[in-house]
């Protein structure tokens, strides 16, 4: 059910982790509907220097987090924040329709990190 | 290494079941309703196989209706529902039987879904309880599909005759691995499926005691004493008896065997995995079926890694591929949505061996280690 990409991101994530006195943090998501997503930034000249996740939930919300971690990464902010969910999802080669709504958090969660940075500017 | 621990999903087909199967693809590959030789070769092995089902379960043959599947077995014994009276079951039944329900609610039915007990157990006094006037059919489980629970199905269906209830149990988990012993059980009706004992998909069927009665599914040339029209799948039917009769000559030595390697599975994973805790009764479980819950981890990457190792598990949770909702068993035993969102389902078989439960205790304590390592619930 799903693409190759989603399953190398789901099985080796390359920015699961998190980041100690990150600039900016974002949660989304509620694990009683089965996917929760945390993202770290760190900022530097308006820019997204490092980025990081951890996450609870099934492989489409693993991989997402993952995804939106490689497609933020050096961006300007503004940038960063114009990434969609669906710009998400055709990176990894589409996700299932039914994972569409409730996994495909990554990119709320990453602009939820970077509005948590600029309010605490 | 590969290793298949789905057995409740479905099983590998018996060499022995294969062979019984094969010639009735191949050379007598007639319609049971034709008059010729062709004919009279696959009618008689119809009548044979319903006659070896039959004294396994203990009834009378023409007790047996072929169906195309459990499912359907359990739709249609439904169907025995007398008219304008209420329907009876629990909040832990199968799909087949609970959408059953939920159809039937829709068309004006007043149904009762009773709750279990923390093991997924019926407690017999609300069951006797929920017997008032004008309930005219229960519907209860033998065996849980997901953590496994046995319901005293002889003590529910003596409830039910007392009351003049007619009694219906889906039993496709527990066939070939309980004993079901419908010359002493008063159970009415009782749903069976082939391709959970190691025989081929696409073949059930639904025991109805004599003086049972129901509306058929399907209208056409009358097969199964009207019951069930369409020209039997006799390669199926074929494959069923001898599944049922291998499951049921070696069903002790099956039962300590299985069980002896589940139990160092279970006893394994609990003791490698911090967090982790088993779903489902200690008693009353059928041999084969394992189920745990993990604190922090959510149950289809679970078995997604697991897969990645060769292992083959289920969730009886979330994102199990066509629903989102955590499973309605476990949050009625007393989950949380969390908790329920965690949970991975291991069935075992007679082809199971003792090095796989070893190699698989091993790679869930990795997969259970490396998905905490990335997730933010505690």
């Amino acid at each position: 059910m799903y693409s190759k990409e989603v399953m190398n991101h789901f099985l080796k994530p390359k920015h699961a982790g998190e980041i100690k006195g990150a600039d900016g943090v974002g949660v989304v998501g509620n694990p009683i509907c089965g996917d929760k997503m945390t993202v770290y930034i760190k900022v530097s000249g308006n820019k997204l220097i490092k980025i990081k996740f951890k996450t609870f939930g099934c492989a489409a919300a693993i991989a997402t987090s993952d995804m939106i971690c490689d497609l933020a990464i050096g961006k300007t902010l503004e940038d960063a924040k114009r990434i969609t969910r669906d710009e998400v999802a055709d990176a990894l080669g589409k996700l299932p329709l039914i994972k569409m709504h409730c996994s495909n958090l990554a990119a709320d969660a990453l602009k939820k990190a970077i509005e948590d940075y600029e309010s605490k500017k | 290494m590969k290793v298949y621990f789905d057995n409740a999903a479905t099983t590998r087909v018996s060499s022995e079941v294969l062979a019984a199967m094969r010639p009735f693809y191949t050379q007598k590959y007639g319609n049971p309703s034709s008059l010729h030789s062709f004919g009279r070769e696959a009618r008689t092995a119809v009548a044979s196989s319903r006659e070896s089902i039959a004294k396994s379960l203990r009834c009378d043959s023409e007790e047996i209706v072929f169906t195309s599947c459990g499912t359907e077995a359990d739709n249609l014994a439904l169907r025995a529902l007398p008219k304008g009276m209420r329907l009876i079951t629990s909040s832990i039944e199968h799909p087949a039987v609970f959408n059953s329900c939920k159809r039937l609610e829709e068309a004006g039915v007043g149904v009762d879904y009773l709750p279990v007990n923390r093991e997924g157990i019926i407690d017999l006094a609300v069951f006797e309880k929920s017997l008032s006037k004008g309930v005219g059919l229960a519907s209860i489980m033998h065996a849980n599909n997901e953590i496994g629970s046995i319901q005293p199905i002889n003590e529910i269906a003596e409830l039910c005759s007392g009351r003049g209830v007619i009694f219906h149990s889906d039993a496709v988990q527990s066939l070939g691995k309980l004993e079901i012993n419908l010359s002493k059980w008063p159970v009415d009706l009782l749903s069976l499926s082939a391709h959970k004992v190691h025989g081929p998909k696409g073949v059930g069927a639904l025991f109805m005691r004599k003086g049972t009665k129901v509306k058929p599914l399907l209208c056409g040339g009358g097969h199964e004493r009207g019951l069930r029209s369409g020209t039997e799948n006799v390669p199926g039917i074929v494959g069923f008896a001898k599944a049922v009769e291998l499951a049921t000559n070696n069903r002790v030595k099956n039962e300590s065997c299985i069980g002896k390697i589940r139990d160092k599975l279970v006893r394994g994973v609990l003791n490698s995995c911090g967090g982790a805790w088993l779903n489902g009764p200690k008693k009353n479980r059928l041999y084969n079926n394992a189920h745990f819950g993990f604190k922090g981890i959510e149950g289809e990457s679970l078995v997604l890694r697991l897969d990645a190792e060769g292992i083959a598990a289920s969730t009886g949770s979330a994102c199990s591929s066509t629903s989102l909702k955590p499973s309605r068993v476990l949050l009625a035993i007393g989950l949380t949505p969390v908790q329920a969102h965690g949970s991975l389902r291991m069935t075992l078989s007679k082809f199971n061996t003792e090095k796989e439960v070893d190699y698989t205790i091993r790679k869930v304590n990795g997969a259970v280690s490396s998905l905490r390592e990335i997730t933010c619930v505690e």
